[in-house]
């Protein structure tokens, strides 16, 4: 009875991913070779494309490493400090998950725009923001900040802080603790943050979509090309970028899940290791 | 090198953890602060070890003032109940952390924690990761830790409160042994008063943020300052105003002019011990230590009636 409840559970998880998550991807798959493997090849390969994807990296470059160094004062902040705001601080971490990202972009509209707060300073100094790199960036940083804060907090409570003042017993300053006790116990939840926030980065549609003016050639990231192609009628075109978006989503999970270590062997916590204290023997 | 404590109070919110505590530890000795959970003690350690500030008060060193040092320049070693190991380290690493810190060169290095991992019978787990020590091996670990940096005093929070009955014995025979040859001055936490005084030349115990009494084993568990102090260095009984140790209770099977009728209720039969629950006729419990030979010649069984007399009780004024 007991096992066939198990896998009665068993079948309705994978059923549930087959048809919400690998369904849709098997589709993209299947529409982008259907008309031959060189009509997908033009389509990614073409400048325009390479440009978007060229656009693609170079934004998640800059946000990426924004938001790791972001999230992880933030984490210290917030579970090591007490200050007065905190809960406020906490709760503003997760506001990106909460807002839609067209509202980012028209909020980003609104504050370097034609009448915004910021807009005269920049137009004087002959910075472009909007329609530019500047704002698509500032877009993908805002909708990318939650992701490695949010894996780094569970983990340095899960340690606490009894390492980090040994260390400090033993003659080691606040940077030297960092360095070498606080940053190796949390580093398999900042990675698993940091792909996280390349995931989100990468696939950010919304808010650029409303800041970017969406040019072709110039501010035209991959996502963006997508709904472009797809708006001129050219679907295997549409369907070969999803699929290079997809796919390196996926290659990024895989080789996540092959190099995170095995369940508690190094107390890796969080998301991706088993809890430190379940291996721990007593004499 | 010597630690001094003067008017040391702190308070966490409305709680007062500690109310103008003195203190003096002199060079080369090994001090227990012995004392209930919430008395204060370990408090009292994390302000000398820095890692607490106190709201007033004096901490000084080797007679230097370092209540406004971090904990890395005080030049102390410190030992956490829970071990606090460096999880992603092997042992050698977490005994080298230390050293490599203060940038000694590569071959001091090397034979200095092969010297501790030595001292501290580790020196063929030098590889392992604390994941796979024992909870004894990781305090060892921890203690050879806190010595590598030839601290001027070391600091043991409850040092073997996290391991079973066996080790603890072990280990405690063993830190006694390592103060003996090295003498650093040491200051240990407890809440076990045996482990207090089998460790300890001084004793100062704590109740409610002050220290009770400052005193060698001997003394506190003979001339006790107070009630608190003698209810917690063994047991007691409470008789009036007066108070008796177990084993100052005779027991004898016909009464005399000064004995008080009682009935035995339980025996425990602890080895070399036999513990006897008694009710007097008055209604008074008490409780009585004799040894296995004793409790032999009176032939105690449960509901059999004795004669009970106190041969020593000490009272409190006020």
């Amino acid at each position: 009875m007991r096992r066939a409840r198990r896998h009665g559970l068993r079948s309705i998880a994978l059923g549930y991913l087959l048809i919400v998550l690998l369904g849709p991807l098997t589709m993209v798959f299947w529409r982008t070779f259907e008309h031959g493997f060189g009509r997908a090849w033009d389509a990614v390969s073409d400048p325009y494309a390479v440009h978007a994807f060229e656009l693609t990296l170079i934004i998640a470059a800059i946000a990426v490493p924004a938001n790791t160094v972001f999230g992880i004062v933030c984490a210290l902040a917030i579970v090591r400090r007490r200050f007065p705001g905190k809960g406020l601080v906490n709760a503003f971490v997760d506001l990106p998950l909460a807002l839609s990202p067209v509202v980012v972009g028209a909020a980003l509209f609104a504050l370097y725009g034609r009448g915004g707060w910021f807009y005269g300073w920049f137009s004087r100094h002959g910075i472009d923001i909007l329609f530019a790199l500047p704002s698509m960036v500032l877009a993908t940083v805002f909708v990318s900040v939650p992701f490695v804060a949010r894996e780094v907090v569970p983990t340095l409570r899960e340690i606490g802080d009894d390492q980090e003042q040994a260390a400090h017993t033993l003659g080691a300053s606040g940077w030297q603790t960092f360095w070498r006790i606080t940053l190796p116990s949390i580093r398999w939840a900042v990675i698993y943050g940091v792909v996280l926030t390349t995931a989100r980065c990468l696939g950010e549609y919304g808010a650029v979509a409303v800041v970017s003016g969406r040019l072709e050639g110039k501010t035209e990231t991959a996502t963006l090309r997508v709904q472009d192609q797809y708006e001129n009628f050219n679907l295997p075109g549409a369907y070969a970028i999803s699929l290079v978006l997809a796919a390196t989503a996926v290659v990024v999970l895989v080789t996540m899940t092959l190099i995170r270590p095995s369940r508690g062997a190094e107390g890796g916590t969080g998301f991706v290791g088993g809890a430190p204290g379940s291996q721990e023997r007593t004499a | 090198m010597s630690i001094s404590i003067r008017g040391v109070s702190k308070r966490f919110g409305d709680f007062v953890a500690l109310d103008d505590v003195s203190l003096e530890v002199p060079t080369g000795s090994l001090t227990a602060l012995l004392g209930p959970s919430g008395s204060g003690k370990s408090t009292l350690l994390r302000i000398v070890a820095g890692l607490e500030k106190p709201d007033t008060g004096v901490v000084r060193i080797a007679d230097e003032d370092v209540t406004a040092h971090a904990p890395q320049d005080r030049g102390i070693g410190f030992v956490f109940q829970h071990y606090a190991a460096f999880k992603h380290m092997t042992v050698w690493q977490n005994v080298a952390f230390g050293l490599k810190i203060r940038k000694l060169p590569k071959d001091e290095i090397r034979e200095r924690v092969a010297r501790l991992l030595e001292l501290v019978q580790l020196a063929g787990l030098a590889d392992r990761y604390p994941s796979q020590l024992s909870g004894g091996q990781r305090q060892r670990m921890g203690l050879a830790r806190a010595l590598a940096v030839d601290p001027k005093v070391l600091l043991l929070d409850e040092p073997f409160g996290a391991l079973d009955a066996r080790v603890r014995r072990e280990l405690r025979v063993w830190l006694r042994r390592l103060h003996d040859e090295t003498h650093t001055t040491t200051v240990i936490v407890t809440h076990d008063q045996e482990e207090a005084m089998e460790v300890a030349e001084t004793v100062a115990v704590m109740n409610r943020g002050r220290i009770e009494q400052i005193a060698g084993p001997i003394e506190l568990y003979e001339r006790p300052a107070n009630e608190f102090v003698m209810g917690f260095v063994g047991s007691v009984n409470r008789i009036g105003d007066a108070f008796v140790r177990p084993h100052d209770l005779e027991l004898s099977p016909v009464p005399n002019g000064t004995t008080r009728e009682a009935m035995v209720m339980r025996l425990v039969h602890l080895g070399f011990d036999v513990r006897v629950e008694l009710v007097r006729d008055d209604g008074q419990e008490l409780l009585a230590q004799l040894t296995r030979e004793e409790a032999a010649a009176l032939e105690l069984a449960v509901g059999q009636i004795v004669y009970v007399r106190p041969t020593r009780q000490t009272t409190f004024a006020g």
